[in-house]
């Protein structure tokens, strides 16, 4: 496999395309203003010494400062790759231009990202959960997620449960009860790891 | 009495002839798992089909980032379920390229002979499936099932399990070869052509598979390429494309074989493309086994982690790797913070990917091609849905 020069990549952008602005991070190209990203996608894919026709994978991870989306390009033509393009967004209103348009591949990966993480591709033809159930809340795959607690009850889940029949214990009614006047989900707590 | 029932008879005032929505799945026998197509019909042609997936969703990546490196390695296993040593080479490859790992030689034989291994097991399950959907009910797939079988025996004899096999390890694997089993697997290579020769005489010119298969759900090489189609998929269309050849990750540079491609991209090339790579497996087998070395199968440097997972940190850094597994390109995605768990862990599934163009292949065809397109495109929902 020919494994591409990151710097290189980066002049020849550079100079087809000015004023973008790139820094490289451990052998990837990060993209500074998130707009830029279809320019220069349409770049690699379309210069003839590039041609990068082949969008292997869009991830996206979450770094408590931003957001981050990573795509992985190659050239199925010239058999090289791969280039690493990464855009970074806030984690409040996190939008990427989609590359729907110019990558099909990225329709199912780009809905992914945006069911687990919440950035939104604009341009998406058909933004919706793909994982997650529709009217599903949260954003599973950020760090600060927290899960539900399926030992506890909440108030909804009380009143369901005796609509059906069930008794409910007094203890479970009464913890439901506190939880709905604090107006507080019954969430599970973090399990603490051990970095060291 | 004998007056002929005539079409003009027929009052059609008043009948309404919408489309009709129906939900094929999930809970359907065609839809290898629990996946639903979302189809519109007119009559009995398709005019728009949605793929809904997720109802096997379990967050695999989130349970990974919350335990150590070597504790995912059978997590890995169910993503693919008939596949579990290529999902285990392709995660072992890239925390290998992430904390700059070198593998003995004897070590990676065996991985590639399992990883061969595995893409028999695959496609001719896969085969068998997809004549169970055109109807040749469980007759096929039983006689693909004892052949499948073979070499599940040699893998739980190995790794303890028939399909969990949880049996690569990061620098290795977990246990070596012994001559007896490695004679097991030569009496398997040697047999299997004979019995690809029996399918083949029953299948490959069969008039009815013929039929059904030819010309149904065409894919061209542009959307193929377009739509990041990997695997037998990709190359059944025409595009030369193959990890193997591409990466030449672990030993396969030494190894002499060829790249089967199909000349349109329909049902039938994707048949016949499968059949085609199982004999490309079965020399790559034949050269393995005959020239596997003596020597260590484990990386000296991480033997000590074996029995302390938690002490291994990767350097921080990121890495991913690929693998031509049975089903496609499968890309595993490592960032790691110098901890002992990931800090992103990301898989990159052929099969989900693969889905995309499930409506584009399906739009003009009947119902019950749609149910063989998706037969063909091979899909495991352990790894759909992840």
């Amino acid at each position: 496999m020919n494994i591409m020069d990151t710097e290189k990549v980066k002049t020849d952008i550079e100079k087809a395309l000015g004023s973008v602005a790139l820094k490289s991070i451990r052998s990837s190209l990060l993209i500074e203003n998130a707009q830029d990203l279809p320019k220069v996608a349409k770049f690699l894919k379309e210069d003839a010494a590039y041609r990068l026709d082949y969008l292997s994978s869009v991830t996206a991870s979450d770094f408590i400062e931003y957001l981050e989306t990573v795509y992985h390009l190659y050239s199925m033509e010239k058999k090289t790759g791969p280039v690493t393009l990464r855009v970074r967004v806030p984690r409040t209103d996190p939008k990427i231009p989609s590359l729907v348009s110019l990558y099909r591949g990225a329709e199912f990966q780009e809905r992914d990202n945006f069911d687990l993480f919440g950035i939104v591709y604009e341009g998406h033809p058909d933004l919706r959960r793909i994982m997650m159930w529709e009217g599903f809340e949260g954003f599973p795959m950020r760090k600060d997620y927290l899960q539900e607690d399926s030992e506890t009850l909440e108030s909804a889940d009380v009143e369901w449960l005796e609509k059906n029949g069930v008794k409910v214990p007094e203890a479970a009614k009464a913890k439901a009860a506190e939880l709905r006047q604090q107006g507080k989900r019954a969430l599970a707590e973090r399990r603490v790891e051990d970095k060291g | 009495m004998n007056k002929i029932f005539e079409a003009k008879d027929i009052n059609l005032a008043g009948i309404n002839s919408s489309l009709l929505e129906v939900n094929i799945g999930p809970q359907h026998p065609s839809t290898h798992g629990v996946f639903r197509m979302n189809a519109v019909l007119d009559g009995e042609v398709i005019v728009s089909l949605k793929p809904v997936m997720g109802y096997l969703h379990r967050n695999h990546e989130q349970i990974a980032e919350n335990m150590s490196y070597a504790a995912s390695m059978p997590y890995t296993d169910r993503l693919d379920y008939f596949n579990s040593m290529s999902n285990n080479l392709g995660y072992a490859l890239s925390v290998e390229k992430l904390a700059g790992l070198e593998v003995p030689e004897r070590a990676e034989y065996i991985r590639v002979i399992m990883a061969e291994l595995t893409r028999l097991i695959n496609h001719i399950a896969v085969i068998g499936f997809l004549l169970n959907d055109l109807g040749a009910f469980f007759t096929p797939v039983l006689y693909a099932f004892r052949e499948r079988e073979k070499i599940l025996d040699i893998f739980e004899e190995i790794s303890g399990s028939r399909m969990m096999c949880n049996y690569l390890r990061f620098g290795g694997v977990k246990r070596d070869l012994s001559p007896a089993i490695l004679e097991r697997i030569r009496g398997v290579v040697t047999a299997f052509p004979r019995f690809l020769e029996e399918f083949e005489t029953l299948l490959t010119k069969n008039e009815i598979l013929c039929m059904r298969c030819q010309n149904v759900g065409v894919l061209s090489p542009e959307l193929a390429v377009n739509a990041s189609i990997t695997g037998p998929l990709l190359r059944a269309s025409g595009v030369n494309y193959d990890i193997r050849k591409v990466d030449g990750y672990s030993v396969y540079p030494r190894f002499q074989f060829k790249v089967p491609l199909g000349p349109k991209g329909d049902v039938y090339d994707r048949y016949y493309v499968r059949i085609l790579e199982m004999r490309e497996s079965l020399k790559i087998l034949d050269q393995a086994l005959s020239t596997i070395p003596a020597g260590e199968i484990m990386s000296k440097k991480m033997i000590p982690f074996l029995k302390s997972p938690r002490n291994f940190k990767p350097p921080v850094g990121e890495a991913y790797a690929r693998v031509e597994a049975p089903k496609g390109e499968l890309g595993f995605y490592v960032v790691s913070d110098g901890t002992p768990q990931p800090w992103r862990y990301h898989v990159r599934a052929p099969s989900f990917i693969n889905l995309t163009i499930l409506e584009d292949m399906c739009l003009g065809q009947k119902v019950a091609d749609a149910i063989i397109i998706l037969g063909s495109v091979d899909i495991v929902l352990g790894e759909v849905d992840r």
